[in-house]
């Protein structure tokens, strides 16, 4: 059933193509990839363009260098029935998420491919490097996008997620957006692997332009790796914030969240005062997640870290404050203290399957 | 070396924002408005590189309405020398900004250019890396550290990224967007504040620089978020378990 769908697509798009000059919808999807996968994120961006319109082929662009670069692309031609083309640009200019090189790469594949939209997800990788290809482009970008109306119209949050704007595209081809990953959930879907999947092709890097390639060079990266599930795709997340007093108390929500099988969040109280490191950050000018449960312990709720957490499905705040804004927003709230709260918790809550 | 820097005005981080009944926007008249606190955190790092005697100039730019002066005004009493004022009707998309300022850069040839990450009204997070890409400069987004080697003619940027930090050297001239962590803005004292309304501020038109001003976006209505049902409190640990696994099905 999905070969024949995908036989059609293929053969809907190669009359469209020789039709007209330029095809109804088709989208280039910015995709990340580590250790030889593709990054759960940026199969949300495949959704997105599946919300844009019915008939939408995919191209998804994958870029780095080596084996694990070829890998992913593997894994992406089969993941998901919407993808119909992957996009591979093997060299060492993308070892690194270096924006210059990228954004290059976006226009040269734009200019040749002539898509009627570019989709990255509105991460520290997407913020980076979309913005750029679409001044290369002479286009406006639409960023942090939540909800699609069709191919032109889409909604995102304005001043900290406390309004919705609508806004119609207006501009030249191609239409850029980042993506909220958040809002655009991935479904395990089953793609029959004997049908192949979608075509996978070296972009010709021979006429990349060199201009400001070369300008930036890749130092390093310091990350923190704890085991935990990652902050942007938890199933639950605990956050704590300046209450905690120390580092050392903070190790409570850490321990707290092991039991659940959670991400650890901070407010920014919390990062500035030295509890933990920035990457926890949640809120406007950290991450935006959206858990199935978000428990928040000594966080007052500014605007701020609202932002970052109030599409969560369900909030719990503890606090000793009964004012405290974020009781205006919690589901299930305790007034009390949270040095007394967490440990009666972790003594009480069921073992994680 | 010189280094400008551009900062917006918008309505105050503190302020609860009103949407406009005829849902065309958000309400900014008689709101407190103030410079855009990430692009504080630029000007801040920009002074503090000229008392490191890294640069020998700091020049703010703005762009919008005439009120916009207020801005500048506090920019120049925290510490810039002298200000442009690119007086625009109305708001402008980061694309046409980043125009504006590539012009800007051709008249002035600053070494550096620092923006805020992005400015908390449209919260669009773009400015920065459009107008390293119609300059041909390297960028550094979301810088929390920044450290110049004049000799060298580079500049080490910390960056936060999701996974972490990731450091870059980026070739001068280049383009930096500063995060929350960078460093603490200084308060503008009474005598600065006096003297920067002797500090020269040069206007120019988009006109005038011969810049199209274009959107290629159209707001068609601002609406309030969806709100949250009403929450319960609850009176112990128990029931907060009993809640979560019983009611909610989360745990």
């Amino acid at each position: 059933m999905a070969s024949r769908l995908l036989l059609q697509n293929l053969s809907k798009r190669h009359l469209l193509r020789s039709t007209f000059a330029s095809r109804s919808a088709s989208t280039l999807v910015l995709a990340e990839h580590e250790g030889g996968s593709i990054k759960a994120q940026s199969l949300s961006a495949v959704v997105a363009a599946n919300s844009l319109s019915q008939d939408n082929p995919v191209s998804l662009l994958l870029a780095g260098s080596g084996s694990s670069l070829h890998q992913a692309a593997e894994k992406a031609a089969t993941c998901h029935p919407s993808i119909s083309q992957v996009l591979v640009a093997d060299s060492e200019k993308f070892a690194y998420p270096l924006a210059e090189p990228w954004a290059k790469l976006i226009q040269l594949v734009q200019l040749k491919g002539d898509y009627s939209h570019v989709i990255a997800t509105s991460d520290s990788f997407g913020k980076n490097i979309l913005p750029r290809a679409a001044a290369l482009l002479d286009v406006s970008p639409v960023t942090d996008v939540v909800d699609i109306n069709g191919p032109r119209q889409f909604i995102r949050p304005i001043y900290a997620g406390n309004a919705l704007c609508t806004v119609r595209y207006t501009g030249a081809n191609p239409c850029m957006l980042t993506v909220r990953s958040t809002s655009f959930p991935v479904r395990p879907i089953s793609v029959d692997s004997k049908s192949g999947g979608a075509s996978i092709s070296e972009v010709d890097l021979s006429t990349l332009d060199e201009d400001s390639v070369g300008k930036s060079r890749f130092m390093k990266l310091s990350s923190q790796d704890t085991g935990r599930p990652d902050l942007g795709s938890a199933k639950i997340v605990v956050t704590g914030g300046r209450a905690l007093k120390s580092a050392e108390n903070f190790k409570m929500i850490e321990k707290l969240a092991e039991k659940l099988g959670a991400a650890v969040g901070a407010t920014r109280a919390a990062v500035d005062a030295g509890f933990v490191p920035n990457d926890l950050q949640v809120g406007q000018t950290g991450k935006i997640v959206a858990p199935e449960l978000y428990m928040a312990f000594g966080v007052s709720g500014a605007i701020q870290h609202l932002a970052g957490m109030k599409d969560s499905k369900i909030i719990v705040a503890v606090n000793k404050d009964s004012d405290a804004p974020i009781f205006q927003v919690a589901d299930y709230g305790l007034v009390g203290d949270l040095f007394e709260v967490i440990p009666e918790l972790l003594e009480k809550l069921p073992e994680k399957k | 070396m010189k280094i400008m820097v551009a900062v917006k005005r918008v309505v105050d981080y503190a302020v609860k924002i009103r949407i406009k009944p005829d849902k065309s926007g958000v309400e900014t008249q008689n709101v407190n408005m103030s410079m855009n606190p990430f692009c504080e955190i630029a000007l801040e790092e920009a002074l503090k590189i000229k008392e490191s005697g890294l640069a020998k100039e700091v020049v703010a730019v703005t762009m919008g309405p005439s009120n916009c002066v207020d801005t500048l005004r506090t920019g120049l009493a925290m510490g810039a020398d002298r200000g442009i004022h690119v007086e625009a009707a109305r708001d402008l998309v980061p694309l046409s900004v980043a125009k504006v300022l590539k012009k800007l850069v051709e008249v002035e040839n600053p070494g550096l250019l620092i923006l805020g990450k992005q400015a908390i009204d449209d919260d669009c997070n773009q400015t920065g890396q459009m107008i390293a890409a119609l300059l041909g400069w390297p960028q550094g987004t979301f810088a929390s550290k920044v450290v110049l080697d004049k000799e060298k003619q580079v500049a080490t940027v910390d960056r936060e990224v999701d996974g972490g930090l990731e450091t870059l050297c980026l070739d001068l001239p280049a383009v930096i967007t500063t995060d929350l962590r960078l460093n603490q803005p200084r308060y503008a004292t009474l005598p600065n504040i006096m003297k920067a309304k002797s500090k020269p501020i040069k206007r120019y038109t988009p006109e005038e620089l011969n810049v199209e001003i274009k959107s290629g976006l159209e707001v068609v209505q601002v609406t309030e978020p969806p709100k949250r049902k009403a929450g319960v409190i609850l009176s112990s640990v128990d029931e907060l378990i009993d809640k979560l696994k019983n009611e909610a099905h989360v745990i």
